[in-house]
């Protein structure tokens, strides 16, 4: 970001070099807030947990209700006792979750690197608590903001829309006329808002230059700066004739989980949207810390259900081993140039399946 | 006369296409020179020049008799649009602190810059074709100058010849160092030369002993002229340059004394009958203004004085086409015998030098810092920079420091496109003032990029090259120069052209670097396509799992034969049944 701002002030377009992958709007952002860096990012990280907190209460309120109503209704078989969530549990589950995110060693190494991945978080915690809060208006403000940083928020439109219409009580039938008015309602204000936005961009920049660096930078991967996730290594090591096909398959691995996973977890669109999270985490171009400390806040709102988790002792000693041993083989094959590429490419593929 | 011969080409010119009769073609000339300069440090700097001056136009009109221009280069010049070209291979680095301000200094590798004639519509295609055609002729690998080595300077390369507008889209400037040079590509340069290597002072260029240096440098530059002085037409010129630096004494292989026949194994025996002069110039300037330090054999006819670079320089001239010069032996042998050592290594510094070099460890960041030195005691100039990095080393231009003296040193002009990935390279040209006996550092940092395995070349642990950058500046001289007249004067002094007597036009080449670039394991790719499936398998598998999963309740089964079997044996035995 720093280099665009200085781009800028030499009069060259920020985008016609291929360092700098921002959009307009981060620009003329932190043209303001450039000296406050640090604090910047403290208190997006803030604003962040705040946001979480008061969308899981509000949810956990809604929740409670439901349930409430499903006991009084004797629907629940009698050996689910231990199951069933008490107000006392409930309480502390906010404050769990804003704990969780802010004393999360990845959000911390975010915010000290200053990656703008915070941001994308912000705008992401804000449309949760948006959506939970039943605003269709605003919650497609703010996706529409999220997707125009980095395109792939896009996916969490569905839950989104289901979450919106189990609060309206409309039922999710295909041939209901007020299902699809809804949907309808919603997606344009989506666009209306995104194109809004793209338009805002382009008069503050006077150019489109800015759509093939952002958009197209994320969809084809000509960059292959080492990360956490898969797929530097494999565009590195991938024969010519076959990158475009497999740029493909890996872009549309990312939005494929969408429509199978909107059909079974219909019920559940917060459990959707924290899985869609996670996938996106897992499998987008660009993966980084700042996206697994998003997702993993969301683990105390099913604190119930962490008796079915198998595995969790190896997985949580995988993520941390490989958490640990991330900067070690970084260290080893660029700085002592001692250690080989393989070695970290295979902490990524550690670390990504126990993510998975 | 001149007037008249002028006017006379010039209807000539004006006429119509060339007709069945004889091919009217103009008047060419041929020069060649060999200037032999002891160096500071005890070497011996030889370079030879080989002007063709054509007064034809090749641009208008076909023309069809190529006597002393060559035919390969004069059609490449017409059907191209070329309106200048400059092209230098060189081997190794001219040391401008131990050797002086050099004549003509070029790059290490190849050097290829051009301009193009305004009527040229697609300048990118034909600078594409040229370096195609121009690596057929040379031998050269300057095919593999492309956009991502190509750059179009703003200020650095003004046309050295004739221009009428400096639309700087029509230039462009590409460097390859790492192409190495050999007798394959002297050959055909020898081959360009009107009397090859057979007469007159092209006898001297031998491979054995020209590539046994530690320097050498071969360049073509093509360009237009006036014909006269009062500039009604244009003439073409070609110059054929080869500068070598024998390094015998500095490393300690013989003594400071040299010969033609020490250097180059031959002695001149005649001038070539197409030359229309043909001199060998000797530099006995006194150093520290004592005479009769060196002595030279056999003594020369004339001696001319200029001064070249702001230094009164004194040569020694040989005319080989004097017919003196042959009379008391057949063959010619240029002696310099030092009378006795100097006694002070103290080597005097030149006005203007630089160096670069790339600090920073590991192979993630780095930093390449140039050092520019300006010696001059009291007057201060402004020298243009340009740096042309490729595009796998990410510069910074926010990390850009200029510090001169301990304060910031903000440039007058900037100039800074930066790369696009796989397309283009980074060019960063600046124009920066140096105040007088001062160092000025300049700074930027850089990211390195990890490149796809098919792109690093054979040898990936060597490194990747950096071109030089090029420093431009008009250097004050303390002695006046007057405006020289190509014609009369020896070539050497009229390679550039001089705006004013005041001021000598200088182009310094610094070091190229030798970066690391992370490379990923080559051994590796099926491994790592299958690896990495696996992963994207097993997660699409556990969601598959997760999504199709239906539960449905088990009934204890009464057991099949073999559990029925197991039960009667364990009633014999006496255990509970299962």
């Amino acid at each position: 970001v720093v280099e665009g701002l200085a781009l800028l002030d030499l009069g060259v377009s920020p985008y016609s070099g291929a360092i700098f992958h921002e959009t307009p709007l981060i620009i003329y952002l932190f043209h303001f807030l450039i000296e406050y860096a640090e604090l910047v990012f403290m208190v997006t990280d803030v604003l962040t947990a705040v946001a979480l907190y008061l969308a899981i209460q509000d949810f956990n309120k809604a929740v409670f209700k439901k349930q409430k109503l499903l006991i009084e209704l004797d629907k629940y078989a009698p050996d689910v006792a231990e199951l069933i969530r008490t107000p006392m549990e409930m309480h502390y589950i906010p404050l769990k979750v804003a704990l969780f995110y802010l004393l999360n060693p990845y959000t911390v190494m975010s915010c000290v690197a200053k990656s703008t991945c915070a941001i994308n978080n912000t705008v992401i915690a804000f449309f949760i608590l948006a959506t939970i809060k039943g605003s269709a208006f605003l919650s497609a403000v703010f996706l529409a903001l999220a997707t125009y940083q980095t395109l792939y928020p896009l996916t969490l439109f569905a839950p989104a829309l289901l979450y919106l219409l189990q609060r309206q009580f409309i039922p999710i039938k295909l041939k209901s006329k007020s299902f699809w008015l809804y949907t309808m309602q919603y997606a344009a204000l989506y666009l209306c808002s995104l194109v809004v936005i793209i338009c805002l961009s382009f008069f503050l920049l006077n150019s489109w230059d800015f759509i093939p660096s952002v958009y197209g930078f994320i969809l084809s991967v000509p960059d292959l700066t080492p990360n956490i996730g898969l797929f530097w290594y494999f565009f590195a090591e991938m024969f010519e004739h076959f990158s475009l096909f497999f740029v493909c398959v890996f872009q549309i691995n990312v939005f494929f989980y969408t429509i199978p996973l909107a059909i079974k977890l219909k019920e559940h669109p917060m459990f959707f949207m924290f899985v869609q999270i996670a996938i996106i985490s897992i499998f987008k171009s660009y993966p980084t810390v700042g996206d697994i400390a998003l997702y993993m806040a969301f683990l105390p709102v099913w604190s119930h259900l962490y008796r079915f988790l198998r595995n969790i002792f190896i997985l949580s000693c995988v993520l941390i081993v490989c958490s640990l041993l991330f900067p070690v083989l970084w260290h080893l094959w660029i700085y002592a140039g001692s250690a080989n590429s393989n070695f970290y490419y295979a902490i990524t593929l550690t670390f990504n399946i126990g993510q998975v | 006369g001149g007037m008249l011969a002028a006017a006379v080409l010039l209807l000539l010119a004006a006429g119509p296409g060339p007709g069945p009769g004889p091919v009217r073609a103009g008047r060419d000339a041929l020069r060649e020179e060999l200037l032999l300069s002891p160096l500071p440090d005890g070497d011996v700097a030889a370079t030879f020049q080989f002007r063709t001056r054509w007064d034809a136009d090749l641009q208008r009109g076909a023309v069809s008799h190529y006597r002393l221009f060559p035919k390969a280069l004069g059609r490449l010049v017409a059907a191209l649009g070329v309106r200048e070209l400059h092209l230098a291979l060189t081997q190794g680095f001219w040391r401008t602190r131990l050797w002086g301000q050099p004549p003509l200094q070029a790059p290490p590798g190849a050097e290829l810059w051009v301009w193009f004639q305004p009527t040229v519509t697609d300048v990118d295609k034909a600078w594409e074709e040229l370096s195609n055609i121009l690596s057929g002729i040379f031998c050269a690998s300057l095919n593999f100058i492309d956009s991502t080595n190509t750059v179009t300077p703003t200020a650095s390369f003004k046309p050295l010849g004739l221009a009428n507008g400096t639309d700087h889209h029509l230039l462009r400037y590409a460097v390859l160092p790492r192409e190495v040079v050999c007798t394959e590509n002297l050959t055909p340069w020898k081959k360009l030369l009107p009397c090859g290597s057979k007469a007159g002072l092209a006898v001297l260029l031998k491979a054995e002993r020209l590539f046994h240096s530690s320097y050498h440098s071969q360049a073509v530059h093509i360009r237009p002229i006036c014909r006269d002085a009062s500039c009604l037409a244009v003439s073409w010129e070609l110059r054929q340059t080869l500068t070598v630096v024998f390094d015998t004494f500095s490393s300690g292989q013989g003594k400071k004394d040299w010969s033609l026949f020490k250097m180059f194994s031959r002695t001149l025996t005649d001038a070539c009958p197409l030359a229309s002069q043909s001199k060998v110039y000797v530099d006995i300037s006194p150093k520290n203004k004592e005479k009769e330090l060196l002595e030279v054999t056999p003594p020369p006819a004339s001696v001319h004085e200029a001064v070249v670079q702001g230094d009164k320089r004194t040569y020694a001239v040989y005319d080989l086409l004097s017919p003196s010069l042959f009379n008391t032996s057949r063959s010619l042998n240029v002696q310099l015998k030092w009378k006795r050592p100097q006694d002070s290594l103290d080597l005097p510094t030149p006005v203007l030098h630089a160096q670069r070099y790339v600090s920073g460890y590991g192979l993630q960041t780095g930093e390449i810092s140039t050092l520019i030195y300006n010696t001059h005691p009291y007057r201060a100039f402004p020298v243009i920079l340009l740096e042309t990095v490729p595009w796998y080393l990410r510069l910074y231009v926010h990390t850009l420091t200029i510090i001169t003296k301990g304060k910031e040193n903000k440039p007058s002009y900037i100039h800074y496109q930066p790369a696009q990935d796989r397309r283009r390279p980074h060019l960063l040209e600046m124009l920066i003032q140096l105040p007088a006996n001062s160092v000025t550092k300049i700074t930027i940092q850089f990211e390195r990029a990890l490149l796809k395995w098919t792109e690093y070349t054979p040898d990936p642990n060597h490194g990747f090259y950096v071109s030089s950058s090029v420093l431009s500046a008009l250097v004050p001289s303390v002695i006046a120069m007057k405006d020289v007249d190509v014609e009369q004067s020896p070539l050497f002094t009229s390679l550039f052209p001089s705006s004013d007597g005041s001021s000598y036009f200088v182009r310094l080449y610094t070091e190229p670097l030798l970066v690391n670039l992370p490379t990923p394991d080559f051994s590796m790719p099926y491994n790592v396509i299958c690896l990495t499936c696996t992963v994207v398998a097993v997660c699409y598998g556990s969601f598959y799992n997760l999504l199709t999963r239906t539960f449905h309740v088990e009934e204890p089964s009464r057991g099949g034969l073999a559990k029925r079997l197991a039960n009667i044996i364990r009633k014999f035995r006496g255990v509970p049944p299962l």
